[in-house]
């Protein structure tokens, strides 16, 4: 019947090894799957930073130009209004020329000039303008090199490739390699990435103008979506009675927060586009649908930097004789205050990241002033990220890369913000 | 229950202070010099005591004075406490509790426990008594399982209660009744040794009355240590009592002449309700 | 801007508000404050409010309803030749009068009809500024002045203030309500025009979705077209593979850092891996499209198999990488709700680590978990940025996560982006699957909040 103490002994005894070895096994899914979740984190910055670091570099070559008053004032009339419409492409291939003597031929002095990038046409006519009196001159002038170039210098292109397989000829890597060798070619500090706009020339895009449209946006929404949640925040969790009308609110700050992001896109596209009228593309109209994008969010944060506020706090200020709102204003609020800020600071974080809802309302086109005002047309940087992407030049792929790696630097700053001031102003109670 | 156990009892250590016996004919269990730290902290301090088997041992003592701590050293719970250290030596039938090649998962099968307040699993009432014999592979098949189940409710006292709705949710069980499920759960795996942290401190007095009528059926066949609060309960389900203070091991003996003759000052204070 | 220039102006007229309030209070109460109700400052505040709060609430309501009355007038203005069009041209017209105004279009270019009524437009929006600033502007002095009037000792202006107060936080509490109907209510209304197009029985269970050849074969609304079925199919397979990913992978990092690893290993893992929380959703994407679609189709090459640049795999791949920290962080804390009594319980039977793990703590924490990946799954349908760069455009009925496929949320951006008129059943449709993808995700929202409540309360 029942068994003996021996009996089991042996029974339990029997059944350890099995289960020692199932012990081992579940553990090793465990360190399994910590190291997989490991693996990707690092298998994603390592793929990223490797392909975004090259962008922080550009290729820039030196030319000795000679500013050709024949070239400028074709007729030998002196008249700076000509200077408007002058052949400056010209310049630069006399230049180029004069440093291959060698170069013969249309096709060939094509090729050689498609080695520097269009920029350097008014780059070249700016600095004319600026001063008249430079023709006629020697100038030791820097441009961009085309993308091609800078991709063959950054390894990207190489001679191993067939030649028809690549967007360089051998005679153009032939003059690369002489123009490298003297020093008149070599890969420096991006500058242009830092403060462009948008460009279809790989070498000449750059991401401010992503940055000034995200830094619009994100303004619009903090200064929509902060007081607004703050005030619900203080609403239901100090004010409201608990009722129908207050558990409807609380039932729906709860589902808004797991909508997908691109519903509120469409909302932004019928509502605020089509039936209120307001530009496209517009930061104003972004900032204002990422402010409901993150209502939800800072509002739940808010409510529990709220809830941490201890209620003998609350007894205090009106056991000294203060109205509810004194009570709230004075002294729940300060407290709360730090938690509120972290919350918001998550929610422009998430805000930032947001790309969907943004692609609704039209601000993926491509745009290549920096935006000056909050209705007129900007992309904002996790867009930008998208359009390059898309974009098959070779340049784009390190670009896209760095435009990331910028979007992250911002991430991680307002991040460590926002545990920095948790840490520092957090209270145990 | 072997007769080899005799013959290996270590001596009783000199530091040892303890008032009265600690030493039993055929020990179960040898406590010798046991410390436990937690970080820093000594939570007690050179206890040595013997356990007898067919015997309910009490351990008494006011709050924080290492009785549920020492309770924890037997079955090794403190393990799952990070930072909590043993030193000295436990033997079970002679054989180390603390060795390195014991194993807590046979060592528990062997010493069962029943907590402060009812945990049963959140699985059915059958379940909750099944899942000591499965885990440790005690029943060949179904029907020997539910002669297990059925045994252990009876014991416990609950089969009555329960036998027609075994598919219940343990939760859904009275507190008393709840406590009652943990003692099946436990004396389904068959243990030789019952630790039981002040079982009826979570529940009525009639639950309590219950429990203490079941510890003293269930003496015939374990070796029962139990942690309490209360002295009537030690005076009326103990056959030898140990009274802690401070982490010390102040005084052990007899149940009867400790509640009616205490030799140590402590213990008078403690049961004459001078504190504690 | 006059906009901007009303506001500044209103501002100022609300900053004098406050000093007329505050000094009038003072001098009704023979300069010391001890014989007013309130403290001066409230006086001062409650006569700003009233002129600051209906001064605003006339100018948002006049600017939100502007532009629809003035288009209105300059229809009705223009030639009948040109009101008789209807529908998408009108539109166009419309757009291309505010091109005129805005001056996108230089006025030589444009129809002298449109010019006209470009000049109409221009001429009716400086009127419109004017009265709307004379307007605001009279609302605001009669505010400040009946407050004015009306001050007095024993005025209780605190409380009077305070309750202007408690209205406005209960106003701006209720935006999110406004927010739910506003997407309701524009997704509903959008999609009940797709709807007299395409039936919805079609546009549920048809097995085609081709909306572009809808449309250039000129077949609106002919069978079949808008079938989204494929999106359906689409959608469940990268989120069924996404969830195969993030569950296996969250749940037990989830287990092993809660209890296995020592703090200082989970000091250190569980920040790494809720990085991966916050990468936004384009990063991914790009992720998905330029290393881990190249990487599957090599490896698909070395063993023969044929992978699609563009495939559903990738793309589930790396959302599922995306929903890892948000597995696990739920897990995490469902299995630090569970009390440590239940562990303690199968301990002190003897079981293991992986036993006690395996049968009680996960038992335990199973509602909350499953709550935990519904709210996930809603999550990986509703995700846009990597499906639309990484799993293509192909609406394609195939079982095969090698395949490109295409999902709900990829369409919709597809059919809204780019110019095209806002009216035709294309754009209209992806109004229909928002619609879906709101009314799913909402259900697993509620349910998911609902089990995860019910899990929380049973352990506190």
């Amino acid at each position: 019947m029942s068994k003996t103490v021996a009996q089991t002994r042996a029974l339990v005894e029997k059944s350890l090894r099995r289960r020692r070895l199932a012990e081992l096994r579940f553990q090793a899914y465990g360190i399994a799957a910590v190291s997989i979740g490991v693996l990707f984190v690092i298998l994603l910055f390592g793929s990223i930073i490797a392909k975004g670091a090259p962008a922080f570099r550009q290729a820039y070559v030196t030319l000795d130009v000679f500013i050709d008053p024949e070239v400028l004032y074709p007729d030998g009339t002196v008249d700076t209004e000509l200077l408007a419409t002058a052949d400056y492409v010209a310049l630069v291939r006399g230049s180029l020329k004069q440093r291959f003597m060698d170069v013969e031929g249309r096709a060939a002095t094509r090729q050689l000039v498609e080695l520097v990038s269009g920029s350097a046409v008014q780059d070249l006519q700016a600095l004319v303008q600026a001063d008249p009196k430079r023709v006629g001159t020697h100038q030791m002038l820097t441009f961009l090199a085309d993308d091609k170039v800078d991709q063959y210098l950054k390894g990207n292109i190489t001679r191993s490739t067939p030649e028809v397989d690549r967007s360089l000829s051998d005679q153009q890597l032939d003059w690369v390699d002489a123009l490298k060798a003297s020093k008149a070619l070599e890969l420096r500090f991006n500058k242009v990435f830092f403060t462009h706009g948008d460009s279809r020339e790989p070498e000449q895009a750059g991401v401010w103008g992503a940055v000034v449209g995200s830094l619009y946006t994100l303004g619009v929404t903090l200064l929509l979506s902060f007081p607004v949640a703050v005030a619900t925040a203080i609403y239901l969790e100090e004010f409201a009675r608990r009722n129908r009308w207050t558990d409807l609110i609380e039932v729906n700050i709860n589902n808004l927060a797991a909508v997908p992001s691109i519903v509120y896109g469409l909302l932004g596209l019928a509502m605020f586009l089509n039936f209120f009228g307001m530009p496209r593309s517009a930061p104003l109209v972004g900032g204002l649908v990422l402010a409901l994008l993150t209502l939800p969010t800072i509002i739940i944060a808010s409510r529990a930097a709220l809830k941490g506020v201890p209620p003998s706090i609350r007894e205090a200020a009106i056991g000294m004789g203060a109205s509810p709102i004194q009570t709230v204003l004075h002294h729940v609020l300060p407290l709360a205050m730090p938690g509120m800020l972290t919350g918001t600071i998550i929610g422009m974080a998430r805000a930032l990241g947001e790309t969907a809802p943004l692609l609704m309302i039209g601000m993926v086109a491509f745009i290549v002033d920096v935006p000056g005002s909050l209705s007129s047309p900007a992309t904002v940087l996790p867009v930008q990220v998208f359009l390059w992407a898309d974009s098959p030049e070779r340049a784009f792929v390190e670009r896209t890369s760095g435009a990331i790696l910028v979007l992250l630097a911002f991430l991680v700053l307002m991040n460590a913000t926002a545990v920095i001031l948790r840490n520092r102003f957090e209270r145990r109670w | 229950m072997t007769d080899i156990a005799n013959s290996t009892v270590p001596p009783v250590p000199p530091e040892c202070k303890t008032t009265g016996v600690v030493t039993v004919p055929q020990p179960l269990i040898t406590a010798r010099g046991v410390n436990v730290f937690y970080g820093d902290k000594r939570a007690l301090k050179d206890v040595s005591i013997d356990i007898a088997n067919n015997q309910v041992l009490a351990m008494i003592g006011p709050s924080g004075c290492g009785k549920s701590t020492f309770l924890r050293c037997f079955n090794r719970m403190n393990d799952t406490i990070d930072g909590a250290r043993v030193t000295g030596s436990l033997q079970l039938e002679g054989q180390d509790i603390y060795e390195k090649r014991q194993d807590v998962v046979q060592l528990r099968a062997r010493i069962g426990m029943v907590f402060q307040k009812p945990n049963p699993f959140p699985k059915s009432i059958y379940d909750n008594v099944a899942y000591g014999p499965r885990i440790h592979g005690l029943a060949a098949d179904r029907i020997e399982l539910d002669e297990i189940v059925q045994t252990s409710l009876k014991r416990a006292g609950l089969w009555e209660e329960v036998k027609d709705r075994l598919a219940a949710p343990g939760t859904s069980l009275s507190g008393g009744q709840q406590q009652r499920l943990c003692i099946a759960r436990t004396i389904a795996v068959n243990p030789e040794v019952i630790l039981m942290d002040e079982p009826c401190s979570a529940l009525d007095p009639i639950a309590t009355a219950r429990i203490e009528d079941l510890i003293d059926e269930l003496r015939a066949s374990y070796a029962i240590i139990i942690v309490t609060h209360s002295m009537q309960q030690a005076a009326r389900v103990s056959q030898r009592t140990a009274y802690f203070h401070l982490g010390d091991l102040i005084e052990v003996g007899e149940t009867d002449r400790i509640f009616t003759n205490p030799r140590h000052k402590l213990t008078e204070d403690y049961i004459t309700g001078r504190f504690g | 801007m006059t906009h901007s220039v009303l506001l500044v102006a209103l501002a100022v007229l609300v900053v004098i508000a406050f000093w007329v309030g505050k000094s009038r209070a003072l001098s009704l109460a023979g300069g010391s404050s001890r014989n007013l109700h309130s403290l001066p400052g409230y006086y001062g505040l409650l006569t700003a409010l009233w002129c600051a709060i209906p001064a605003l609430i006339v100018m948002s309501v006049w600017s939100l309803g502007q532009d629809a009355i003035l288009t209105h007038l300059v229809t009705t203005s223009m030639p009948t030749t040109l009101q008789l069009a209807q529908g998408s041209s009108h539109d166009l017209l419309l757009n291309e009068i505010r091109n005129v105004v805005a001056g996108n279009v230089p006025a030589e270019l444009a129809r002298p009809e449109v010019v006209t009524a470009a000049r109409e437009y221009s001429r009716l929006r400086g009127i419109a500024d004017l009265s709307l600033a004379a307007l605001v502007l009279v609302v605001a002095l009669f505010g400040l002045f009946v407050v004015r009037a009306r001050l007095a000792p024993t005025l209780r202006a605190r409380n009077a203030v305070e309750r202007i107060v408690e209205l406005l936080l209960l106003a701006c509490s209720t935006i999110a309500v406004f927010v739910t109907l506003g997407i309701v209510l524009s997704v509903v209304y959008e999609s009940l025009r797709f709807f007299h197009a395409v039936p919805v029985h079609e546009f549920l269970f048809g097995l085609d979705w081709s909306p572009q050849t809808a449309i250039r074969a000129d077949q609106v609304g002919s069978s079949g077209a808008f079938g989204a079925v494929p999106l359906f199919l689409g959608t469940l397979m990268i989120s069924g593979i996404a969830m195969l990913v993030a569950v296996p992978v969250g749940l037990f990092s989830a287990i092993y850092l809660a209890e296995y690893a020592d703090r200082r290993l989970r000091s250190v893992i569980k920040p790494v891996l809720e990085v991966l929380a916050g990468i936004p959703t384009v990063v991914y994407g790009f992720f998905a499209a330029l290393t881990v679609g190249p990487l599957l189709r090599g490896i698909g090459e070395s063993v023969g198999l044929d992978v699609s640049s563009e495939s559903a795999l990738s793309a589930g791949l790396v959302m599922g990488i995306m929903i890892i920290p948000f597995i696990s962080s739920l897990a995490d804390d469902m299995i630090s709700a569970v009390p440590q009594s239940l562990r303690d319980g199968a301990y002190a039977l003897g079981a293991t680590r992986s036993e006690t793990i395996r049968q009680v703590v996960l038992l335990a924490a199973l509602p909350g978990i499953v709550g935990g990946v519904l709210l996930a799954i809603s999550r990986a349908i509703g995700e846009t940025m990597i499906v639309v760069m990484a799993a293509g455009l192909s609406a394609k009925m195939t079982a095969n996560p090698l395949e490109a496929v295409t999902t709900v949320t990829v369409q919709i951006v597809t059919l809204l982006t780019g110019d095209q008129e806002f009216d035709s059943p294309k754009t209209l449709a992806a109004f229909a699957l928002g619609l879906v993808l709101f009314v799913v995700t909402l259900v697993l929202n509620v349910i998911a909040l609902k089990v995860v409540r019910k899990y929380r309360e049973q352990y506190e």
